[in-house]
Order: structure tokens, then C-alpha cells, then sequence
């Protein structure tokens, strides 16, 4: 009792302190869950592994058996847009750790009931959403163009053999930022199905199907309405930055594809803020 | 101070909270109690905006608690189910929720202190025992150093020593002017922490009223008395004015002194007789007498030189009290001709 009796003199006085709660203070404390959690920083760490590495690996492959009798199509690709290849095979796999860091990010709080405290903190909810989307936002915006440039650079030097490309060249950098911002957007996307979810195993299997599944499924479809399907599902529309250059039968330009995954990401978090603030947590 | 005005809150065809009203007032302990399913939690996750009430509204000083700027700073809450995420340590715990309120973090060091957690501040939350969650618990709640305290079960399922601490520590925030609602489905407990009672039973108010009061009001006094002799102590007895119910004894094994184990003299004198204990004739018939004191008794004894078995005072207990009340209102429906002290584990502590 003794340790009580003590603090009740004291604990006036912090309470006193300081004014209502900033947009900023709740950045602070999104970032303190973010970095005080194993989970997100090995998601992080893996991320630029599997990308980084397997980006290198697959160029260094391609590369060692460019003259291989069996493989001209392929080199043929290459040629025609080294910049794409060398985004296709690291960003895709290591899109799945940003779809599953956005999703753990918000659907591990109600897993592990810590929404609970941060709703009492702030209880009218969104700011609490809006500081956590921004924060991972600038995370994962940071280090995906960080990881996207060191993929053109890693890639294209070992590619120089073979093709010659350079950042100068026409649409290179936009795809290089693109990349990073691909990346991003699908993060938000994923944290918004992650919200909308709320249980981890559940809204990580939705995003993986949604970035994997559907393009397969709809590349099932017949005709053109499955073509054009295909060509507005967010990963199928958003991967387009990443080329340099339109490829005939591309129903989209690489901006506009970009454009269609920050419409999927936006509506999705509208349906979530919504829901955040109508549901019982 | 918070304030209740009919809260009502459905889970599909489930009323689980029905048009409760009730104030809580600074400066005293409130117990809010009432049999498990009777919407407590329900009633306190309104209050604190987590769930949303289909009608009625929860103030907190006179505002929702969604339209509180610093909540923390106002109101601090111990929910029944953990809040912590098991990969984090106590510390970036409190940190994080430190942070959204602009309170230093040398205030969490603080608590961590306060709960008794430094040792363990920087050690992942899920290897902790249901004392350190529930201290850690605790030191969420003060965080803010909050006017209004509102704890959900908080001795669910903690040690003698932690149960003690519990209850200290809401009496002394009481008498500093803080508002304390403590949520229980243990009478024994609300017993002698509780200054005031909210008893629920099926979402609905049953009583709210001082604690003592409660349980005036829940049964009158009477004294358990046996004796070889039964006749001329009834006839004596009610010669002075007081009323005699017999039965048969065997329920010797009642916890007397605390009258915990129901000994059913609540109410009536004639509902002690065929209680349902099983008849015993080897023993001396009990005597349950209202209206007279045991030393009352005892002298009338004496001076007909009748011989006692035992003379026992029976207390009405919250229990007895909480059981009449919420009769009604079990979720779980009755219990036949069981004895109504077997809804709970009427230990007393």
C-alpha cells in the first residue's frame, strides 16, 4: 500500500502535462507497435531478402544460361524489357511479406485483443486507423524503393553481359519507383483486408487469393469481359508500372493500371474505417 | 461520476442489457454485481464505447466517452478479457498507450513500479502469469492517473495476496475521490470492498443501494439454535415474543458464523423447515428463532435449565441477499428443491 500511497502524490502531475491528443502522438504509438513486435520486423527483414536475393539469383541464372538451346523465348523477354524481368522476379514473391506484414498489422490487434486498448485510447477509432496506415505507409514506402532501386541496380549489372539498360533509359525509372510504389499500395490494400477480416489466418489467405488466385481464376474466364476482368484486378493493374513500356493487348497504361490499384486500396478502406466504427470490437 | 440511462444492448434476439439506468458517485467503491450472463461486461464495454448500445447513453462526467479528448487521462479500464499482445513487453505495452495520450514514458516506469513489474517490464507479455496480465492490467487502467476506474472481475483467478492488493488498492483510489466501479460475480468479495451496490440479474437493475443496506434488506436476523429439549424452548421462546422454525439437523456442516452456506432462515421463519437438507434423527432438532437476540435466548435456557447444543448468531450475508435478488434472473434457471447457496461456492474468504 505503501508504493500506492506514494504515487498518489506524484501521479497528479504528468496528467497536467500537455494538450489533446495530436495526429503525431498517434503516429508515435503506431510506430512503437510496429517496431516493438518480432513478427513485422522479421516480415520487414524477409521482405528485402526474398526480393533483393531472389532478383539477384534469377538474373544471375538467366544470365549463366542465356545461350542454353532451350531458353530463346525466354531471352527474348528479357531483351524486349529487362526492367520488367528484373521486377517480375523478386517483387513476385516478396509482395506476399508486404500483403502479410499489412494484414498482421491490424488483425493481430484482434487476435491478440490489443484493439481493445487502443480503441479506449482512442475511442473515436479512425484516427487510430488513419496514424497506423500512415506509418506503415512511410515504412514500407522507404524501404520498397529502397529494395526497388537495389533490385535495378543488382539486376541490371548482372544482366550488363547480355542487355544494356540503364535508369536513364525511357519509362526505367518510372518503373524502378513504380516498384516501390506497387508495393505500397498493395500493403494498404492488404491492411485494409486485414481490418475488414479481423482474423489473421483469414485475412491473409483473402490477400494472398486476391494478389495470386484471382488473376489465375480470371485468366479462366473466356472472351474479353475476362480479359478486361483480369486487367482491373488490383495486382494484375498495379504490376503494370513496373514495365517499361505497353505491350499490345494491354487495356490499360502503366499510370492508369496504378491508378485502378489506388481505387481498390482507397474503396477498401473506406469500407473499413466505415465498419471500424460501426462494429463492436 | 458515470451515468447509465436506459442502456440497452441486444445480440440478436438476446437482450442482453435491458433499459439499465444507474450513477456511479466519486468516493467510494460501487460493486456491480449481479450471476455470470447478467451483463456486466456488456454493460461496462458501453460505457467505455467498445460496444455500441442499440439505445439509452453512458456519460462519464457528462460526456460520451468517445468525445473525451485525453480518455485515458478520465477514465481507465480493466477488461475482463486480455488486452496485450504476447510478442510485446509490458513496457512498449504501456509505451504505446502513453504515447497516444501525451504522457511521458518516465510515467510508465511508474507503473510498472507501482504493479510490482519493473523486473519483468522488458519480457514478452505472453509468458505472463494471469496475476502479472492482470497487474499489468492495473497499470494500463492508471496509466492517466483517471478520475473514474472501472474494473471488470479484476480477482478473477488471482492469488489470496493478489486478491488482497486488488482490494486495497480500489479503496484507497476510492478515498482519494475516484470513482470505482468493480464488476463481480462474487458476493464475499463486493462484500467487503463494495460501499455501494448495483445488483443486475438478466440485463435489468435489481438494486442499487449502499452495501449494508443490500443485505439488511435481503433477510432478517435469527439464531441457529439446537437442543435435546425443543418443546419447552419453542414454547418459551414464543412466550417472549419470538418466532421458532424447526427442522431436523444434520446441517451441522454449515459455516456457521458466516452463514454462507445458506442456511435458508432468509425471509421466513417457515421456509427453514423443509429446506431440503436431508432428515438426520440422531441429532438434536434445530431451532431457527427470529426475533430475538441469541443472549436473549441463551438466558431464557438458563433459567429453565434447558441444555444448548449451540447457539449461533446467523448473519445475513450478501450472498443470501444476491441469491433472493437475482432468484429470478439465472440465466441458468432454477435448481429444483436444491438449496439456493449452491449457485455459488459460498466459501467464504
Amino acid at each position: 500500500m505503501s508504493a500506492i500511497a506514494t504515487s498518489g502524490q506524484r501521479d497528479t502531475a504528468p496528467a497536467r502535462r500537455g494538450g489533446p491528443a495530436g495526429f503525431g502522438r498517434l503516429m508515435l504509438a503506431e510506430w512503437t507497435k510496429i517496431r516493438s513486435v518480432r513478427s513485422t520486423v522479421w516480415t520487414l527483414l524477409l521482405f528485402v531478402i526474398i526480393t533483393v536475393g531472389l532478383t539477384a539469383l534469377l538474373s544471375w541464372l538467366s544470365v549463366s544460361h542465356w545461350t542454353g538451346p532451350r531458353a530463346p523465348a525466354r531471352d527474348a523477354t528479357i531483351v524486349a524489357d529487362p526492367v520488367g524481368f528484373i521486377f517480375g522476379a523478386g517483387i513476385g514473391l516478396g509482395q506476399l511479406t508486404i500483403a502479410v506484414l499489412g494484414v498482421l498489422l491490424i488483425a493481430t490487434e484482434y487476435s491478440t485483443g490489443v484493439i481493445r486498448a487502443s480503441l479506449l485510447a482512442v475511442p473515436r477509432r479512425w484516427p487510430m486507423l488513419a496514424a497506423k496506415i500512415v506509418v506503415f505507409t512511410i515504412i514500407v514506402l522507404v524501404l520498397a524503393e529502397i529494395v526497388a532501386f537495389a533490385c535495378f541496380f543488382i539486376g541490371s549489372a548482372i544482366l550488363h553481359s547480355r542487355v544494356v539498360v540503364s535508369l536513364s533509359d525511357s519509362g526505367v525509372l518510372r518503373s524502378t519507383i513504380g516498384a516501390g510504389l506497387y508495393l505500397t499500395v498493395l500493403g494498404i490494400l492488404s491492411l485494409a483486408i486485414g481490418a475488414l477480416i479481423r482474423h489473421t489466418a483469414a485475412a491473409i489467405s483473402t490477400a494472398i487469393g486476391v494478389v495470386f488466385v484471382l488473376p489465375i481464376l480470371s485468366g479462366l474466364l473466356p472472351g474479353s469481359w475476362g480479359a478486361h476482368i483480369n486487367a482491373y484486378l488490383p495486382e494484375q493493374a498495379g504490376i503494370l508500372i513496373t514495365h517499361t513500356h505497353e505491350v499490345s493487348g494491354d487495356l490499360l497504361s502503366p499510370w492508369q493500371g496504378f491508378g485502378v490499384l489506388c481505387i481498390w486500396a482507397v474503396l477498401l478502406l473506406a469500407a473499413a474505417t466505415y465498419l471500424l466504427d460501426r462494429r463492436d470490437a | 461520476m458515470i451515468e447509465a440511462r436506459e442502456l440497452t444492448k441486444r445480440f440478436g434476439n438476446t437482450v442482453a442489457v435491458d433499459h439499465l439506468s444507474f450513477t456511479v458517485l466519486p468516493g467510494r467503491v460501487t460493486g456491480f454485481l449481479g450471476p455470470n450472463g447478467a451483463g456486466k461486461s456488456t454493460t461496462m464495454r458501453m460505457i467505455v464505447g467498445l460496444d455500441h448500445a442499440n439505445s439509452g447513453t453512458a456519460t462519464i462526467n457528462g460526456k460520451p466517452y468517445a468525445q473525451l479528448v485525453n480518455p485515458l487521462r478520465v477514465v481507465g479500464a480493466l477488461l475482463e478479457a486480455k488486452s496485450v499482445h504476447s510478442g510485446r513487453s509490458a513496457r512498449n505495452h504501456l509505451l504505446f498507450l502513453a504515447q497516444t495520450q501525451g504522457l511521458p514514458a518516465s510515467r510508465v516506469d511508474e507503473m510498472l513500479e507501482l504493479v510490482g513489474l519493473r523486473d519483468v517490464a522488458g519480457k514478452r507479455a505472453g509468458g505472463f502469469s494471469l496475476g502479472m496480465s492482470q497487474r499489468l492490467g492495473v497499470a494500463a487502467a492508471l496509466l492517466g492517473d483517471p478520475q473514474v476506474l472501472l474494473l471488470d472481475e479484476p480477482v478473477n483467478g488471482l492469488d489470496p495476496e493478489g486478491v488482497l492488493w486488488i482490494r486495497n488498492l480500489m479503496k484507497h483510489l476510492a478515498s482519494q475521490g475516484k470513482t470505482v466501479l468493480v464488476s463481480s460475480h462474487l458476493m464475499n468479495e463486493m462484500a467487503v470492498t463494495a460501499d455501494h451496490l448495483i445488483v443486475i440479474g438478466r440485463g435489468r437493475l435489481l438494486a442499487d443501494a449502499a452495501t449494508d443496506e443490500v443485505i439488511a434488506r435481503g433477510s432478517g436476523q435469527s439464531v441457529r439454535v439446537r437442543t435435546p429439549d425443543p418443546d419447552r424452548l419453542t414454547r418459551l421462546i414464543q412466550a417472549e415474543g419470538g418466532s421458532v422454525a424447526v427442522s431436523t439437523a444434520a446441517a451441522g456442516t454449515a459455516a456457521a458464523g458466516t452463514g454462507a452456506a445458506g442456511t435458508g432462515a432468509a425471509g421466513s421463519v417457515t421456509t427453514a423447515a423443509g429446506d431440503g437438507r436431508p432428515p438426520d434423527s440422531g441429532e438434536a432438532p434445530v431451532l431457527t428463532v427470529t426475533g430475538l437476540p441469541a443472549p436473549r435466548i441463551g438466558e431464557l435456557a438458563a433459567s429453565a435449565s434447558i441444555v444448548l447444543h449451540e447457539l449461533t448468531p446467523q448473519l445475513a450475508t450478501l450472498e443470501d441477499a444476491f441469491l433472493e435478488l437475482t432468484a429470478d434472473s439465472l440465466e441458468f434457471g432454477h435448481f429444483g428443491s436444491e438449496p439456493p447457496a449452491a449457485v455459488t461456492d459460498g466459501s467464504p474468504r
